[in-house]
């Protein structure tokens, strides 16, 4: 106990464990494929790789951010209302970048409409905040949500980009395959979303073979 | 102090609460004329639409030069000293239909021709649909439209904004009064167009949706039969 406390003293700013923070996400302990949390936003806004990229920076910044302020705040939270301080904190973080996306970026807010404000029931934050930043300090809680917002995200653009490229025939608003190429409309209802979201984890557990329950 | 006594809890909540809405608040009333402005941006670019003018850089200058509006109440009068921008179509819907006022925009092009812009506003499958149908001075041939959406189906319902050249285009040309003058609006519909005057193709599997889009073109233009019947018999168009 005491060597690892030492250990942590002496690592830099991205020391080992900082790192993993950040690249678990992707493959050992992805939100999307592994926890399963976030498959309502994924199954909704990836219609168009424009929009889940958007999500997805919205999502990292929330996550990022909740992550931080709850962190700072864990030494002061009442228990019996912790539940409800995160839920405010990310209420708030979310109002604020839907009314950013209003301001700046107005035909994607048109369009995502009700998910922006959805991602205050991304059980990604809640789940993030009651498991990691409660009991971590700011700057790995902040990785830790910026590494979960960052590999959701990656889920949802390449969901995004085959459900775009064979649905629509484009990507990012572009056509790119040739016009002989009938759009499947399967692919632009969310239960393609679905499919392909198991074909990814299939894909995943494949290839690593730990996350496959030995029960 | 006790982090689990009542007092510190009602204490740490009210002084969050306090500090959020003190953070929104501030955010929000900064960004709020650019809100405001987008909104406005939207709906002239949906107006332009109508008239087939699409993808304008300078949407909001070629707006304020070539559209005016006026409002008539529900037996077609024109309303005095009221602006057709200020009407808020979503809030009149919801409105007992003799209390309700409509706007009309008027598109004048450069060679001097006027076209009547009048807003529609109903239900689609998922949520509201809504849009702009442009008439010609006739107030009978229908010179463009131009829809939108909430939440409706992409690929299905979505269609009447995604792909203007099968669901928007096929309208121009097609007249809302029969030959005695009887009004009939347009449709969509399935099964093969009967009446090519006034009718067009449904899109497959938006069965809903057209008959929404069917509804909200019947009932909106309808609203506007009192004033085109007392502006024909004028012969003049304000």
């Amino acid at each position: 106990m005491s060597e690892t406390q030492v250990a942590q003293k002496s690592t830099t700013l991205f020391g080992k464990k900082e790192r993993r923070l950040l690249t678990d996400p992707f493959n050992d302990n992805n939100p999307i494929t592994v926890q399963v949390l976030g498959i309502c936003s994924a199954l909704a806004v990836t219609v168009a790789v424009k929009n889940a990229l958007v999500m997805s920076v919205a999502v990292i910044l929330v996550t990022g951010f909740s992550n931080l302020i709850i962190s700072l705040l864990r030494n002061t939270i009442p228990n019996r209302v912790r539940m409800i301080v995160q839920l405010v904190v990310i209420a708030s973080l979310v109002s604020i970048v839907e009314m950013v996306l209003h301001a700046f970026q107005y035909d994607v807010y048109k369009q995502m409409s009700v998910y922006i404000g959805l991602i205050i029931t991304n059980c990604i934050l809640m789940g993030r905040l009651e498991a990691f930043a409660m009991a971590n300090k700011p700057w790995q809680s902040l990785l830790d949500g910026i590494g979960n917002g960052v590999g959701y995200g990656a889920i949802l653009i390449a969901v995004a980009f085959f459900r775009e490229l064979f649905g629509k025939g484009s990507v990012f608003g572009f056509r790119v395959l040739p016009d002989w190429y009938v759009p499947n409309g399967l692919m632009l209802i969310p239960a393609a979303a679905i499919f392909l979201i198991g074909i990814i984890i299939w894909i995943q557990r494949s290839r690593n073979t730990k996350l496959v329950d030995i029960s | 102090m006790d982090r689990n006594s009542n007092i510190y809890t009602i204490i740490y909540a009210a002084i969050l609460t306090v500090v959020v809405a003190v953070v929104l608040a501030f955010v929000h009333s900064s960004l709020e004329p650019k809100m405001e402005a987008n909104e406005k941006l939207a709906k002239q670019k949906d107006i332009l639409r109508s008239v087939g003018l699409v993808d304008l850089p300078d949407a909001s200058a070629v707006y304020e030069k070539t559209i005016s509006s006026f409002v008539i109440d529900a037996s077609g009068k024109v309303v005095d000293g009221m602006d057709g921008e200020a009407v808020n179509v979503a809030a009149e819907f919801k409105k007992p239909a003799e209390d309700q006022v409509h706007p009309v925009f008027v598109y004048t092009a450069d060679d001097g021709s006027k076209r009547l812009i009048l807003p529609l506003y109903g239900n689609g499958l998922w949520d509201k649909i809504w849009g702009y149908i442009a008439l010609e001075e006739d107030m009978n041939t229908i010179a463009g439209i131009a829809m939108d959406h909430k939440g409706e189906t992409p690929g299905l319902g979505a269609e009447i904004k995604d792909n203007p050249k099968q669901y928007n285009d096929p309208f121009i040309g097609k007249t809302i009064l029969d030959e005695q003058g009887n009004y009939v609006s347009v449709k969509m519909v399935k099964g093969g167009i009967k009446e090519p005057e006034h009718q067009i193709d449904a899109i497959s599997g938006a069965t809903i949706t057209s008959d929404g889009v069917n509804e909200m073109l019947y009932r909106g233009l309808g609203y506007y039969l009192p004033y085109f019947n007392a502006a024909k018999s004028q012969t003049s168009l304000k």
